[in-house]
This record gives structure tokens, C-alpha cells and sequence, in this order.
């Protein structure tokens, strides 16, 4: 009964979303017929929902390559990221060294390298793209980690002192979870740079198999119905990733503010 | 042995620099055990940082510590000493008891020797009902009990307390003033305890230290000769008036320094 009472609730609670979201179709389809706006400019809802169905495969083909070759940049530039954050913590010239350059970088269009990687990995290469998405996300996750483990108190240092704990045990039982918030904002605007990483990189070459090639050669064939599913599958991707981060993320810090009242 | 003995204590910050503070100087103190000690001053004039020398936080620049006979840094490895401060600094990813548990955890004692010890001090504190919520899920003058039983849970000789109840309204402040000589009472626990408040000093100490602006040091040390238990009555009591005044007037001949 209650949990019943839950659902309607959530349902309910998420209707002005829905509304704007059907109803924003809604208009979209109905100004594409209303002026009979060519393909070419943008196709209506239905034609690409269309397309989506004659060409599931190949887009599915195109998508699991780019979501995979996001996800390991991810895994690859937050573990990587993770680990610096720990040495900045830990050592201060670790930290006065290297978080200067990293503030600077991630201030910097990093994605410019997408055209650079080709000469580094190859055409061919995952690599490449791997690479791009690792350093796209290495700054953020790096950035808000440090942040995170050192903006405790002083006075929960003090009482961690008091009860002469030494670094590991300080670090773990105050630094990380105090850093567990940070980490997870990071790790959302991770999850969307991942994407755009691997996607952008696409663009410049690879693969014909990946979204960023599909995109850019069916629009080069002016088959933009097929482009936009393309694009639609990426939003998808992109939603889904960072829903997961949110998911983990409620599990984890269940007593942060910013999931008590989620 | 005394529970505590400072001589010629002082406290230089940042020395020869241009942000050279003199904290306090000349700190000579003697408090035996199961003393309420509350140091009183106006505001930056290096209490809590005698707290800190105290608790071997910080370390002193001439003069000697001693801690039950021991250094500050041994008293500190030997786990002498529970913290309260002004905030209640609890973790906010632990619930209530696990909190209290932290301490006991960090010290190596055993998941079920830690829940017993945990569970007891919260009953001291009369927060057992609340053993699993969250900290925010508290209010102020709870979790800074909930603070007080995590300070107490190891059993430290020593409780040092930088203005515990500092962020608390005044009702709520009274109440955790009595309960505070009731753990005291139960628990035997030498107490150093810093404020800014006149009638909280006199209703909990044994002894009131009042010191000078910076560079901080004694003035003068005033015996609170009230009867114990003290009560609600204590505060309306004759002699109450009487110390409060005694207080009032050697802080003001400080201020006039």
C-alpha cells in the first residue's frame, strides 16, 4: 500500500518534467509539419524515431564502440586522478607542485588534443581516444579530490590528533569520506566529459563504427534523420552514465545533504 | 602526583616573523585530580591555546607541561586526554553511535567491547534512544552530548573543553551544565574547561582561572567554595552572587590592564 503510495507520489513529483518534456515533442513535431521544415534543418520527432528503428544495429554497433572507449577513458583518467589526489594530499610538494598545473589545465579546452591524439595512437587506435577522455576527466576528478581531503576542520584534525591517530588512519576515517561528496560531483562532470571526449575525438577520424563517425558521415550524406538518432543514442548514453554516478552515489553517502532529501 | 603542572609556560607564534604573536607567558599551574578547572578571559587571550599546550596540540616555545607525570606527548600516545570543542565536530557519514564508537575504533578496541562502551556512554549522556541517527538529525545541545560521550567513551583522565557550550541558547546551556557535573561525578575526570560565560565558570569549577589580554597569562585564581552537589538552588544561593562578583572584578581589572 505504501509503496504503492511511494510510486504515485514519485510520479507525481516528476509530472511537471514529464509535462515539459512530452509537450516540448509535442511542439517540436508540430512545428516541423506546421512549416514544413526540411530534414535537412530538423526532422521531426517521429522521423528520427523512425530511423532508429530501420537502423538499430548499426547505431547500436556505433554506440557500444564510443561507450565503451568513454568508459575506459573514465576508468582510466579517474583512477589515475584518484591516486595523484592521494600523493597531493598526502605530500605538500606533491601538492604545491603539481595543483597549480592542474587548476591551469582544467581552465584550458583540453578536447583540442582530439586532433593530435591521431598522430600520437594512430587512425586506428582505441588509444587515442582512450587517451583524450583520460586527460578530459583526469583535471576535475583530480581538482575536487585534493579539495575534498583537505577542507576538513581543524578541530576534527585536532581531535583525530587527540586521539593520537596516525595519517592512514586520519585519512581514512576522516579525509576520504569528507572527500566522498566532492568526488561525486566530480565524477558527474565526468561522466558527460567522457562522452564528449570520446564523441569529439571521433569527429577528427577512426573507426567508421563510432558515433562521432556516424554523425559526421551521415550528415555529410545529408542523411540527418540518421545523424540525429545518433545524437539522440549519445544523449541517451550520457544520461545513463550519469544516473549511475547518482545511483552509486546514494548508496554511498546516504547522509550527505545533498542526498538526504533526494 | 598532579593531574597537571605547567611552570613558566609561554607561547610564541610564527617566532621572528612579522606575524610574531605572543600567546600566553608565564603560565604556572597546578591542578590535582578530579579538579574543575575553568579558565576565564576576554576574547584572543590565549585560553584555548593554553588548552592546546595542555592537550599537546601545539607545543610549548619555553617552561614544561607535565601530564600525570608524563609529557603532553606521551599523556597524548597514552590516551589521556577527551576533546570537546565549540562546533561538535561529529562526523556527519557516522550515525550517533558509531560516532562515540570512533575513538574506541581508532584505539583498536573490539567490535562488541565498543558497542557495550558506545551504548553505555550514550546512556550517561541520556541519548541511548537516539543511538542511530545522524548527526544533523540532532539538535545542537544533543549532538554537543553526543560529543561529550564520544570525548568520555575511551575513559581519558582528563576532559578538556573549549567553550562546549558556547553555541547553545541559555536554558539549554543550563541544563547541560548540570548534566556535565553529574558525568563529572560519575566518572571521577579531571576537567579543563575554557568559556567566556561569569556564571558558568562559578557554577562548575572547583577553581577559576582568569587571564590576562595577550600575551596571556594568570591574573588570578579564584577557589569556588560552593557546596556539591551544586542545583538549580546553587545559582540562587548567596555565595553564588558573591564569587560572581569576585570573578567579575578581576576580569575587569584585567581589561583595564
Amino acid at each position: 500500500m505504501t509503496k504503492h503510495r511511494d510510486f504515485l507520489g514519485k510520479v507525481y513529483y516528476r509530472l511537471p518534467a514529464i509535462g515539459i518534456f512530452v509537450g516540448g515533442l509535442i511542439i517540436w513535431e508540430a512545428v516541423v509539419r506546421a512549416f514544413n521544415i526540411k530534414g535537412f534543418i530538423l526532422p521531426a520527432p517521429t522521423a528520427i524515431a523512425t530511423t532508429f528503428a530501420t537502423e538499430t544495429s548499426d547505431l547500436l554497433t556505433a554506440g557500444a564502440g564510443t561507450f565503451s572507449t568513454a568508459l575506459a577513458g573514465l576508468l582510466l583518467g579517474g583512477v589515475a586522478a584518484m591516486l595523484t589526489a592521494l600523493a597531493a594530499a598526502r605530500w605538500r610538494f606533491v601538492r604545491d607542485g603539481a595543483v597549480p598545473f592542474a587548476i591551469a589545465a582544467n581552465s584550458t579546452p583540453i578536447i583540442v588534443l582530439a586532433p593530435i591524439a591521431n598522430s600520437w595512437f594512430g587512425l586506428r587506435s582505441p588509444f587515442g581516444s582512450i587517451f583524450v577522455v583520460a586527460i578530459l576527466v583526469f583535471f576535475p576528478v583530480m581538482i575536487n579530490l585534493v579539495r575534498g581531503l583537505l577542507s576538513v576542520e581543524a578541530s576534527q584534525i585536532e581531535l583525530m590528533d587527540s586521539y593520537a591517530a596516525g595519517r592512514r588512519t586520519t585519512l581514512w576515517k576522516l579525509q576520504l569520506p569528507n572527500a566522498a561528496p566532492y568526488l561525486f560531483s566530480a565524477l558527474k562532470v565526468a561522466a558527460a566529459l567522457s562522452l564528449i571526449g570520446a564523441i569529439v575525438k571521433e569527429f577528427f577520424g577512426g573507426s567508421q563504427d563510432r558515433l562521432g563517425q556516424y554523425i559526421t558521415t551521415k550528415a555529410g550524406l545529408l542523411q540527418f534523420e540518421e545523424a540525429w538518432a545518433a545524437i539522440v543514442l549519445a544523449s541517451l548514453f550520457g544520461i545513463v552514465l550519469y544516473n549511475v554516478v547518482v545511483l552509486v552515489e546514494r548508496r554511498v553517502i546516504p547522509w550527505h545533504v545533498s542526498v538526504r532529501n533526494a | 602526583m598532579s593531574a597537571l603542572n605547567l611552570r613558566g609556560v609561554d607561547k610564541v607564534f610564527n617566532p621572528g616573523s612579522e606575524q610574531e604573536v605572543r600567546a600566553v607567558h608565564g603560565i604556572d599551574l597546578q591542578v590535582e585530580r578530579g579538579e574543575f578547572i575553568s579558565v576565564i578571559g576576554p576574547s584572543g587571550c590565549g585560553k584555548s591555546t593554553l588548552l592546546r599546550l595542555i592537550g599537546d596540540l601545539t607545543p610549548p616555545s619555553a617552561g614544561t607541561v607535565s601530564v600525570n607525570g608524563k609529557t603532553p606527548a606521551q599523556a597524548r600516545l597514552d590516551r589521556d586526554y577527551g576533546m570537546v570543542f565549540q562546533s561538535s565536530t561529529l562526523l556527519e557519514w557516522r550515525k550517533v553511535q558509531a560516532n562515540v564508537e570512533l575513538p574506541l575504533e581508532i584505539m583498536g578496541v573490539g567490535t562488541a567491547e565498543r558497542s557495550r562502551q558506545a551504548a553505555a556512554m550514550l546512556e550517561l549522556v541520556q541519548l541511548d534512544q537516539f543511538a542511530g541517527h545522524y548527526p544533523w538529525q540532532l539538535s545542537g545541545g544533543m549532538q554537543q552530548r553526543v560529543a561529550i560521550a564520544r570525548a568520555l567513551a575511551f575513559k581519558p583522565s582528563i576532559l578538556l573543553m573549549d567553550e562546549p557550550f558556547g553555541a547553545l541558547d541559555e536554558m539549554t546551556r543550563e541544563r547541560m551544565q548540570s548534566e556535565l557535573l553529574r558525568i563529572r561525578a560519575e566518572t571521577g575526570t579531571t576537567v579543563v574547561f575554557v568559556t567566556h560565560s561569569i556564571p558558568e565558570a562559578v557554577f562548575l569549577s572547583t577553581r577559576v582561572v582568569i587571564m590576562s589580554p595577550r600575551p596571556g597569562s594568570i591574573t588570578e585564581v579564584v577557589e569556588i567554595d560552593l557546596p556539591e552537589p551544586r542545583s538549580y538552588e546553587t545559582r540562587e544561593d548567596q555565595r553564588f552572587f558573591e564569587l560572581l562578583t569576585s570573578v567579575r572584578e578581576g576580569l575587569r581589572a584585567v581589561e583595564a590592564l
